[in-house]
Parts: C-alpha cells; structure tokens; sequence
C-alpha cells in the first residue's frame, strides 16, 4: 500500500473487499475456533474462524450477513493476520482499533485496512468497522488459553 | 387548514437543528417522535409547581397531583373511548403486552390451546407469547399474510380453530405499515370464543382509535410515539378481563392490605397493576401530548400523513434504482431498499445528509423471511413532517449508489 492514498483508491479498496470478500467462507476442520459476532445496534451477524498452529494464525476466516463497511474490513482482516504470530496480529488489532478511535496508531502495520480511517465520522458504524476484529480478538486469547466470556 | 408552520414551530426539535452539516430530516417517527413545547411544559410544571407523590398523603400537594393523575386517565380513556377505570399504565407497549401474556395468558392458557399471532408482528408482541407457551404447554400459530403482506379476516377464518384462544395482532404493522381491520378479526375472535390482543404502538398516535367500536379485548401503545415521553404507555383492557387479570408486579399502592399469615387483597383495576410510584411526569406529558394532538385533530392528521405518503410513493416510483416493499399500505411508514446496496450502508449514507431513516429488520425479524430480503430501510413520516423533508429523501435516494460518500465527503 502507497502512503500516499487518495479517497478515490480507499473507496475502491473497499467496495473491492465488499464485492469479492477474501477468506469468506466456512471451515470443514473441527480444529478451528469459531465465534458468532452480532450486535443488537445492527444488523451485522457474521462468524470468525481461526485456526492456529504452533503460535501462527495458519488460517482465519469469515462468514455471514453484513455491510460493506463489516465485511470489507473483516475481508481485509484474515489478509493481514494469515500467517502472523499470536503476538503480531493483537499488535495489529491494537493498531487498528486505535485508529477506528481516532487515537494514536502505528499505520505501518495496517496495510489495506487504512482505508477505515474516516469510520469515526459515521459514528454508528464503528461498532461494523470493528465487529469482525473483536471476534478475532476473542478467538486469538481463547487460542492462548485465557477463556473470555464474550457477552 | 392544515397550518404545518405553526406546528414545526411547536417542537424545539425542528427549530433549524442539523445533522451532518445539513438540516435535520427526521424520518423514523415509527422509532420515536420529538415532543412540542406543551409536553415539556406539563413535565416541568410537577416538578417547579406541584412535586409530590400521587396517592398518598394528607396535603394540598398531593392532592393537586392525585386530582391531575386523575384528569390525565381521563384523557386517555376519552382518546380511545374507554372508561378511565380501564386504562392502566404501563411503561410502554412492551410491558403492556407483556402484562397480558404473564397477566392473563400465563393463569389461563392451557396445553393444547393455541396463540395466533403473524409473521408482521414486533418482537413485544410474539416473545413474550413463545415464553408463556412454554410456560403453559400452549402452541403458537401463525395466521398467513396475503402475498402482499396483509393480514386479512379471510385468512383468520382459515386459521382459527377452537383450541385458539388468544390472537395478538398489530394494528398497524411497524414493516409494513398496512392496517388491519381489528374490527373484523375481533367479531370473528369472539365467535371462537377467543380474546384478541391489539398492539397500537403504531396506530394509536396516526389513526383516531375507539376500542368500543373495535371490540378488542386488550390494546396497548406507549407514549413516545405520539408525542409524549419516553418510560409511559398503556394497557387498555375490558374491565371484566382486567379484574381476571393477575397483576405482573406487586409491591406499594395496588394492595388494599395484607397481613403476616399472607392473606393479601388487591386493589381493584387500573390501581391492582399499579405497583410503586408511578411515573407520574411521564402520565402528566402522555396528556399534554394527546391533548396536543386532539387540538390538532386525528382525521387531520391522518390526511396530511396519508398527502405525504402519497407523494413520496409516487416520486420514489420514478426512481429505478428504489425498490419499494409497501406502495400500497395505508400508515406514514415506507419500506423500501436501494437497488444493490445494504440497508444499513443506504442508512448511513442517508445519516451524512442530515436524513434520520431506519435501516434493520425493525424487531420484526420473521417477517424477513416473508420480504425475501434481510434488512430493509424504513421512512416514517408524522404530523410534522414536510414536503421538503420528503424531497430530502428522495434527494438521497438518487444519489444513494455512492453511499461510501458517507466516509469521504
């Protein structure tokens, strides 16, 4: 991703990951962990599915009913966490949902996913920009063994 | 004359408040309404005049409060042509139905016996149904809509049986908008020896309502949809259902006395549902707001909505790229969706135009099923609703193709 990016590009980034979700699909492997994400303020109501080995995400993915803004940015989300350790990806969420916030971030990590820059401006749809990257959260501590109640 | 500047001018919400950098359009008055100055002044005038509790003290003060409480279940009951005595109050329609299934469903339903509700109806009026009928054994049913989404007495008559003994319907339905002839359903209820349950939530503040003529057993609304505040609402019921009726809470002011082997005697209705003070500013602003609303007139509000609505159909029809869900209904709601874009991605780029829609499955999730689609975007219009709040929305729907503006312009 160019640091220079422009409305237009980001709108493209998101429409693209919209139109032709990445990773969204449903594991037929029992060893995933899998969380159900939906929120009474939307109509968002998808599922995250993480499969870990030896400390590295080896696959995440998603699926279900949702907006652009959920499941584009979910999309981007298995992208940039496949592959990364443990460590790594809760540094990117960290990094991401700081940004969603309008707090203080390190962009260099967050690639794509900078396009959900302006998420705050619409202020009802930040809970759609971070839904799937909560779930992940939840999933990535339950892989560590620290068991999260999740609601 | 429908003097509609006069009216906007009555609610501070409408005073040129804006939303995004354009002027507020406020289109989810199936949602909630703004309130006029005259509710808000009732309110104000308990606590800076007349503060203190209702029914019980010895004073001046409470008694002024006791004879106001009085005057304002009197509004009600002249509102929809019940006797006072008949009128209880509630928090809003969710508890009011919730009372009737717990209240009057939980102590007389029976295994085997049947509820009919449809597949319209807001959560408030099917969940609380599911958990008496697994409480008592009882079964639900559902009566069919028509391809259109109506709910007709033809379609009753198939479905009705007698093992039916509750049916609870809306209205008007809060998705589609279409009203039901409760009179109808309700004669052909009673020929089954059943009762019928309205949910008024989204007719009451529209449609002039006589629960005399309409021979229902049980109606309830809140107060925040027609003007009045939020945390007030009522149940109606026929007296003789209300005195069969177990109250929901106990506790202080529905007790006539009690003693320590347990041996208690309840007042008799509305007070026996009356447990704990009262929300005694919500019942003084529910009366402001019918009062303001009968100074305005029902019928005429009922025919400004209905010019709106009209209007809005036909310029939304020359649209192709707005598919509408409800072009026939009676009631100020519009469903619709913009071709290829998700309800709530329309809805928020409605929001960065200063427009206050709806998107979601409105609490009414089953009907989804029935629309074939998973969210829809709902406009409502109300007695202060303009042209140009219309022509706003329109506005938005013409451009709602590039809904990602909502984040980059």
């Amino acid at each position: 991703m160019p640091t220079l990016i422009n409305p237009q590009m980001m709108r493209q980034v998101i429409m693209d990951h919209y139109e032709h979700p990445r990773n969204k699909r449903i594991p037929k492997d029992d060893r995933y962990l899998k969380i159900h994400m939906d929120s009474a303020s939307c109509i968002d109501d998808i599922y995250v599915y993480l499969l870990v080995e030896n400390g590295i995400i080896k696959d995440c993915c998603f699926d279900g009913v949702a907006c652009t803004i959920s499941t584009a940015s979910a999309s981007i989300m298995t992208e940039l966490v496949m592959g990364k350790t443990l460590k790594d990806a809760l540094y990117i969420i960290k990094q991401y949902t700081a940004m969603i916030h309008e707090e203080k971030y390190d962009d260099s990590v967050l690639d794509e996913a900078i396009v959900f820059m302006n998420t705050a401006k619409q202020a009802a749809r930040i809970k759609c920009a971070t839904i799937g990257w909560d779930g992940l959260e939840e999933l990535i501590h339950e892989s560590e063994g620290e068991k999260h109640d999740h609601r | 004359m429908y003097n509609l500047k006069k009216i906007r001018s009555d609610f501070p919400m409408l005073d040129g408040k804006t939303m995004q950098g354009h002027p507020l359009v406020y289109l989810d008055n199936a949602a909630t309404t703004f309130k006029p100055k005259a509710v808000l002044k009732a309110i104000e005038k308990y606590y800076t005049e007349y503060t203190a509790n209702a029914h019980r003290g010895d004073y001046d003060l409470t008694h002024t409060v006791d004879v106001k409480f009085d005057e304002a279940r009197q509004t009600v009951a002249d509102f929809i042509n019940a006797k006072k005595e008949e009128v209880v109050f509630t928090s809003g329609t969710s508890m009011s139905l919730n009372m009737v299934a717990y209240g009057w469903g939980a102590k007389y339903l029976k295994k085997g016996d049947e509820i009919l509700l449809t597949q319209a109806e807001h959560a408030s009026n099917v969940l609380p149904w599911f958990k008496v009928a697994e409480m008592t054994g009882a079964k639900i049913g559902y009566i069919p809509l028509d391809a259109e989404g109506r709910l007709t007495v033809e379609s009753l008559r198939k479905t009705i049986t007698d093992k039916t003994k509750v049916v609870a319907v809306a209205h008007v339905t809060n998705v589609l908008g279409f009203t039901v002839d409760i009179k109808a359903l309700a004669k052909l209820t009673h020929e089954f020896g059943a009762i019928i349950v309205v949910d008024g939530a989204q007719s009451v503040p529209h449609l002039k309502t006589d629960v005399k003529d309409l021979d229902c057993d049980f109606l309830a609304f809140s107060g925040h949809k027609l003007c009045g505040p939020t945390g007030i609402g009522v149940l109606y019921g026929k007296y003789a259902l209300l005195q069969k009726t177990d109250p929901f809470m106990t506790g202080g002011g529905m007790n006539a006395r009690f003693d320590m082997c347990g041996e208690v005697s309840y007042l008799q209705p509305p007070l026996k549902f009356e447990a704990g003070t009262q929300n005694i500013e919500g019942v003084l602003g529910l009366a402001a707001a019918i009062k303001y609303l009968q100074n305005i007139g029902l019928d005429n509000i009922a025919s400004h909505e209905h010019e709106l609505r009209v209007y809005a159909i036909s310029e939304m029809k020359k649209l192709d790229n707005v598919i509408l869900y409800n072009e026939r209904a009676e009631a100020g709601i519009i469903t619709f969706n913009l071709k290829g874009v998700f309800g709530q991605d329309a809805a928020t780029y409605f929001n960065s135009r200063g427009v206050a829609v709806r998107s979601g499955n409105h609490c009414a999730k089953i009907l989804l099923t029935f629309l074939n689609t998973s969210n829809t975007l709902r406009a409502s219009i109300y007695l202060y609703t303009s042209k140009e709040d219309v022509d706003a929305l329109i506005d938005a729907c013409k451009k709602g193709g590039d809904f990602l503006d909502a984040y980059f312009n």
